[in-house]
Formats: structure tokens, sequence, C-alpha cells
């Protein structure tokens, strides 16, 4: 028996290159289809880990700490003291990498010149360089150098804005614990050039010393931002944070940022969707092909079953041919679309393209992530559909009645 | 002519299955164009069309720089007598004026730093929709009323309610202190949080005295429908405002390239999407065109052997694919309209569309865009990728020898 089952794979095997340039044909097909699947999969993969990335290092981190209320109402009266003991035993968690304290309120930056609204925020520069963007991203002046710095870090475009540069002087006016309005003069004692222009003109930064200070807030912070040391132990730790926390806000990025979380929903379902598609596109050439194969092999599929050949190995036989085809195609599809992701290095430059970029929060190159998820979809559509397509042909071919198969020219 | 038509239509139908399968592919492959180009380019005339109704307009005239520094002193000069005159010489009657400017609005608890929009009482319900978003109280009664609208979340965050009084407080044009106290007469609510808690809204007179404007305001916003004309208004507007040098008259896709940049960017990555299906769809129905010359080599000696010249056996082929083309996409174009049809009469929603929709200020379902560009654009492309594969098997005639074609099988 087992013999039989060889003798149709060499059969199944030469049948499939009886007519080479046939062949060919749907091989290229088969190819482009999978070579079109895995390099969409891979791009939208790239687009959404970059939203990712891009959410969690523009200040929203993993998850984030907050006093209940804060986030429909973002004012200095939604502050939690920080140095309290439940908060510390929750952070000492061990998914926990890094977890930054910052107060973070509404506020007037005024030039001589010019004023403009912002978000102020007061960080500690020792976590905060570990947490988000800031840090890297100064092009001008330096970081603060101490938690009780008296300077102020503001983008470049809020810098051009307010017709101010660095080592001048800017006011900052917010309103403070007491409901009282503060304003103090700071030194701008660096610049930075982010991504994104909203994050160069929304926020003015500085240290949390000088804001507690400035504030009158004493221990208060208004967030904790947490990253974690695998992004995908998320909602486990957030559970836990939770239960040690009943009387703070605590929420998963998806919650912070659900502009990224919605991006990313989308991409994963239109992928899947674009898999099918592709997959329809080529179902027509791979079922005419193979039917073609069949109708113009009858007399000898007569002849088989004259013979006292099985009809179940006949259709073995056209559905291991549609097999070979299939894993043919795939090696070398999945071969060019790994060299081709290989080939654009870091991605595709879409520069061309900028402020759109922002609106649709993404960066200025975009790079292709090939995952072995992806792959195993892409491939395992192709595959599934492929062969229950190909039933259709196979069957046919198994039913021929010998007399009138044999008969035929 | 006739006879070859004829000849081409049986030629067709000798082989049905395999016409037929060939011809849904083709259908298949317009239907899916059809759909997905249309929907694409009704998603965007949605985010154009919300984008210039809501508040942005669909031109404006601006100071010369005003759009990427927008400081208080780029202004136009008498511009309520300017927005008259363009009104009068274009005809058109959605123009309204507003000046901009940037203050610390406190009421008796709060204090909040937002753009202060001065605005024509009985015009700027033509270019906006945020009058008509007015959900408690009214607009302005007129222009140099002492009244304030805000938005709903900002009203929430400020802790006001209709007839509190908001003290403002910013700088005027001559960099003087620039204060006010005003009640509130409305809030509007446009669904989108952001949107409603970026500015206030007073009445521009009150505006030019406030902040000491002396005539002056910032744009002179122009709304239409038919955002497809913004090139035709713009001349208009052009001619109307006579020679001013330091005056540029801005369109939708000037005043904010973010979005049409991010349009741009989804289209391109759409067609490269379209033209990869299309080259699959090519690929899996190459197979039939060939197959049909191949299996037809006796008789095509037989043809030439009476004579027929290969140009003219070239010809019947050519034609045999480009009647299975059309018919198949006539029908397919048949089904897109019919499809795009439909949700175009009934809207289109898919997941996490009204969320998305809220962020971005849409209606929450998409129309598809019922035009001939966005129903013939697939099919074109389809029938120049199948016309280029059919060329191929016309001309492998060329190298037929009459003698040799004839005793294959």
């Amino acid at each position: 028996m087992n013999k039989g089952y060889t003798l149709v794979a060499a059969l199944a095997w030469r049948n499939l290159w009886r007519n080479p340039r046939r062949t060919t044909v749907i091989l290229f097909a088969i190819v482009l289809g999978a070579w079109a699947m895995i390099v969409m999969a891979a791009y939208a993969r790239g687009m959404s880990k970059q939203v990712f990335d891009n959410a969690i290092d523009n200040l929203t981190g993993h998850i984030q700490i907050h006093a209940p209320g804060y986030l429909e109402d973002p004012v200095i009266d939604y502050a939690f003291d920080s140095a309290q003991t439940t908060l510390k035993t929750a952070l000492s968690d061990p998914e926990i990498a890094q977890f930054s304290p910052r107060v973070r309120v509404p506020a007037v930056v005024a030039s001589e010149r010019e004023s403009q609204g912002v978000t102020l925020l007061g960080i500690d520069p020792v976590t905060e360089a570990k947490m988000s963007f800031l840090r890297k991203s100064i092009v001008a002046g330096n970081f603060f150098v101490s938690a009780r710095d008296p300077g102020v870090i503001i983008g470049k475009k809020l810098a051009e804005r307010l017709e101010t540069a660095l080592g001048r002087r800017v006011v900052i006016m917010t309103q403070d614990a007491h409901s009282k309005i503060a304003d103090r003069g700071f030194r701008v004692v660096g610049i930075f050039d982010a991504m994104m222009d909203a994050q160069e003109t929304g926020f003015a930064f500085i240290s949390l010393g000088a804001a507690r200070q400035m504030l009158n807030l004493e221990n208060r912070v208004s967030e904790i931002a947490i990253k974690l040391h695998d992004p995908a132990h998320t909602d486990a730790t957030l559970e836990r944070l939770k239960l040690q926390l009943p009387a703070l806000d605590v929420r998963a990025w998806y919650k912070l940022d659900m502009l990224a979380k919605l991006f990313q929903d989308t991409w994963e379902g239109s992928t899947f969707v674009w898999h099918l598609i592709v997959f329809l596109a080529m179902g027509f050439g791979i079922v005419n092909t193979i039917l073609m194969a069949v109708f113009e092999r009858t007399r000898e599929f007569g002849l088989f079953q004259a013979l006292g050949l099985k009809p179940g190995f006949i259709l073995l036989q056209v559905w291991l041919e549609a097999l070979l085809l299939l894993i043919i195609g795939l090696a070398i599809g999945n071969l060019v679309a790994w060299l081709s992701v290989l080939a654009t290095g870091d991605g595709i430059d879409v520069s061309a393209f900028g402020q759109g970029l922002e609106m649709a929060k993404l960066s200025k190159v975009i790079p292709f992530v090939l995952t072995a998820r992806d792959l195993l979809i892409a491939n395992a559509v192709v595959l599934i559909l492929g062969l229950l397509t190909c039933l259709y042909p196979a069957w046919r071919a198994a039913r021929l009645v010998p007399a009138h198969a044999i008969t035929r020219i | 002519m006739g006879a070859t038509f004829r000849l081409a239509w049986r030629n067709l139908w000798r082989n049905p299955r395999r016409t037929a399968l060939t011809m849904c592919a083709i259908a298949f492959g317009a239907v899916l164009l059809i759909f997905s180009i249309g929907l694409q380019l009704g998603q965007y005339d949605m985010m154009i069309g919300s984008n210039v109704r809501i508040y942005q307009g669909l031109l404006q005239i601006q100071h010369l720089g005003y759009l990427t520094d927008p400081k208080i002193r780029s202004s136009i000069p008498n511009i309520l007598a300017l927005t008259q005159q363009v009104r009068d010489r274009t005809g058109l009657k959605n123009i309204s004026a507003r000046a901009n400017g940037f203050a610390l609005v406190s009421s008796a608890k709060r204090t909040y730093a937002t753009a202060v929009v001065g605005v024509e009482s009985a015009h700027e319900q033509r270019v906006s929709t945020l009058p008509g978003l007015v959900k408690q109280g009214r607009f302005f009664s007129a222009d140099n009323a002492n009244e304030v609208v805000i938005g709903a979340a900002l009203a929430k965050n400020l802790q006001v309610a209709l007839g509190d009084e908001l003290t403002l407080l910013g700088s005027a044009r001559d960099g003087a202190v620039a204060a006010a106290v005003l009640p509130v007469v409305g809030i509007f609510e446009s669904g989108n949080v952001d949107l409603d808690r970026s500015m206030i809204q007073i009445p521009i007179a009150t505006f030019q005295d406030v902040f000491d404007m002396e005539g002056h305001g910032h744009s002179i916003v122009i709304f239409e429908e038919d955002f497809k004309k913004a090139a035709l208004f713009k001349s208009q507007v052009i001619q109307a405002l006579g020679t001013q040098a330091e005056l540029v008259v801005l369109t939708w896709d000037q005043l904010q390239p973010g979005l049409k940049e991010m349009i741009d960017l989804d289209y391109s990555a759409g067609w490269f999407m379209y033209i990869v299906l299309v080259a699959i769809i090519t690929f899996s129905i190459l197979n039939t065109f060939l197959m049909s010359v191949l299996e037809r080599t006796r008789e095509f000696g037989i043809m030439l052997a009476l004579g027929y010249k290969p140009f003219n056996i070239g010809r019947l082929v050519m034609l045999e694919a480009l009647i299975l083309t059309l018919f198949a996409l006539a029908i397919g174009i048949a089904i897109g309209v019919a499809i795009n049809a439909y949700f175009y009469h009934y809207g289109l929603t898919f997941q996490g569309m009204e969320e998305m929709a809220k962020i971005y200020n849409l209606p929450a379902s998409i129309k598809p865009q019922m035009s001939v560009n966005a129903i013939l654009s697939g099919p074109a492309l389809i029938l120049a990728f199948t016309s280029i594969a059919a060329l191929y098997p016309a001309m492998r005639i060329r190298l037929l020898s009459p003698v040799e074609a004839m005793r294959k099988i």
C-alpha cells in the first residue's frame, strides 16, 4: 500500500511538469499572491508597531496611574500622594521596568512677544530619561541636571512661535493647588526636536521639584507613567496594580490613547481581509489550471480506473498535484517576500507625506516587520483554501466513468 | 469583421466552464475594485467635507505667513469692509470674517488657556456648523455684544453654566494687556472633546475692542459645499480682492496639508494593492488565454494552410480575449455599481468606525463615491492588464508553421 502512495506522489510530481509553461504561469500568480500577502502583512505590522511605539514613547507608557477624575478634567485638583506606602509597594512589581512620576497641568507659556497654551509637565529627570522621547530628542542645550533644576525645556516649534531661544527667559502661568494663579520665570535650558509637531508645540517641561514648589504640591503628583519589561504582560500587571491601588485610576495605554488602539485593530482586521481577497484573485486561476489539467487527461484517468486504480487514488493524485503546486509557489513567494523585506532595510521612506503621517500617528519611515504569526497566517490561508478549492477538480477527475472516459479523445 | 467576431464568440463558448471561471475572476476583480475605490474616495470626501464644514471653511483669506506662524500681528486691516467687498464682488454668500487671539480664561473656580475667536454674529453660521451645535443657550445677538460662547468640554472643565461670567486675560495686538469679563450665553457641543475644549468664541467687534485690533482681523472664511471647485472659487476670490500683495487665498488642502497628505498616502497604498491584485488576476487568467491557443494549434495550422494570415489569427485571439474581458467587466461593473448604490443609499458602518468618527469629527457611516472616476478606474486597470496578457498568446501564432502545426494533436 505504501508503494501505492509513492507512486501517486511520483505521478503527481511528473504531471505537474507535463506542461511546464502552464505550471510556470500559475506559479507566478501564486508567488505574486504570497508575496503580496506577506509584504502587506509586514507593512501593516510595521505601521501597527510604530503607532504603538510612538504612543508609548509619547509620554503614555504602558500603564498610567492617576487620581480618579483627572483624565476627564486634567487639572491640579486631582493630584495624589506619590510617597504613600501602598503605591510604593505596588510599584515594586517585578514586571515594572521603569516608572516616572509627573505633574501635568494646563498652563500658559509667555515670552516677551507671544504667549501659547501648553501642557506643563513637571518631571523627574532620572526616571523620565528612560521613559519617554524627551531625553533623546534634545537638540540644543541640555536635559535637567537635578530634580530641582530651575530651567524649562521646550520644543523647537514652540520656541519659534514664542520668538524665544536657548538661554532666554519665559514666564509660565498656571493655577496652583490653592486655585490661585501661579506664575514664575524660567530660563530655557533645552530645546527638543520631536517627531511630531504637536509634541513640539503642545508641551513645556520643568523639573518635578520646581513644579511642586511652584504649585504648592508637596509630595503630590498628577500621574505616574509605567513602562514594563514585556508589553505583552500589560493586562496582567494592570490587574495586579488595580487590586493594590483601589483608590487610584489605573489604566493601560489602549485606554489612554484610544486612537492608537483603533488603528492597530483596523490594520489587524484589514490584513486578514486582504489575505482573503488575494486568495480569491488567485483561486480562480488555480482551479482553472487544475481543471484544465484534469480534462485533458480524461482518457488517462479512464484508463487508470479501467486498470483497477480506485477513484480515491485519482482524487489523491490530483489533490497532491495541487498541493505540490501550492507548496512550490508558497516557498518561492515566502523567499521573495523575505528578500524584499530585507531589501527595504529600515523601511520605506514616506516623508513625502509629512503632515499626513502625523495625523495617522506614523513616523517618516515605516518599517516592514515580519512576524512568524503573520507568515503562518498568510501561508495557512493559501494552503487551506487552496486545497479546499482544488477538491472540486480532484473530485471531477475521480468521478469519471471509465467506459466513457476511455472513448473520449 | 462580422465573421471574425462570430468566430471569436463561438470559440469563447467551446469550453463554457473555463470561460465562465475566467469571467468570474475578472468580474470579481472589477466588483472588488469598484467597491474599494468607491469606498476609499467616499471616505476622503467625507473627511474633507466634515473638516471643511465644521470650522475651517473651503477657502480662507489670510495675511501672508499667518498660516505657518499665527501671530496676532499678522492681521488683515479693515477686515469687515474687505469681507463685504468680497461678498459683493464674488456674489458668494457664505463668507465670514474671524479674528484669533489667545487668553487665559477664568471662571470663579478654574483657569484655562484657550484660543479666543472673534466671529461675525450674522455670518458665522454660513461658514461653520458650530453655531448650529449650540445645545444650550444661543449664539450671539450682535457683533458688539458682550457675550461668549464656549464648548461643552471646556464649560465642564471651567465649571461654568449659562449666565456665569468668564474673565479673559490675554495680550492685545500692540502687546498691552487685553482683559474682559463676559457672560456665557451659549454652549456648543460638537461631539469632539478636543474641539469643544480648544476655543471660545466672542463677537468680532467685541474681540477687536478687547484685543485692541483697530479694525483688523485674521481670516476671511469662505464656505462652499462643492470642494472640488475650490480652485474656481479661489480665482473668483482673488479677483474680488484686487491687488493686495500681503494677502493670500488658501484652499482647504493648504489650510490643512496634513489631511491632504494623509489622504494621498492612503490612496497610494491603495493603488499599490490594486495593481498587485490585478496582476495576480492577470496571471490567473493568462493560462486560460494561453491554453485556448495551444489546444487549437492544429486548427490554426489548417487555417494558415487555407491562407489565413498569422495577423488575422492573432486578431481573432485578441478579439476573443477582449470580448471575454469586456463581457466580464460589464457584469462586474453592474454588480459593483449595484453594491455601491445600495451603500450610497443606506450608508456603510463597520466596527470601530463610531469611535474613529468621533475623534475625526465624521459622520458614523460612509457613502461610497458614485463618480465616473470611482466606477471606471478599477475596470480600466483590469482591461489594460488583460490586454497585455492577451498579446502574448496572439504573438505566439506568428511562430507557427502550418505543416508542423497540422501534425500536432
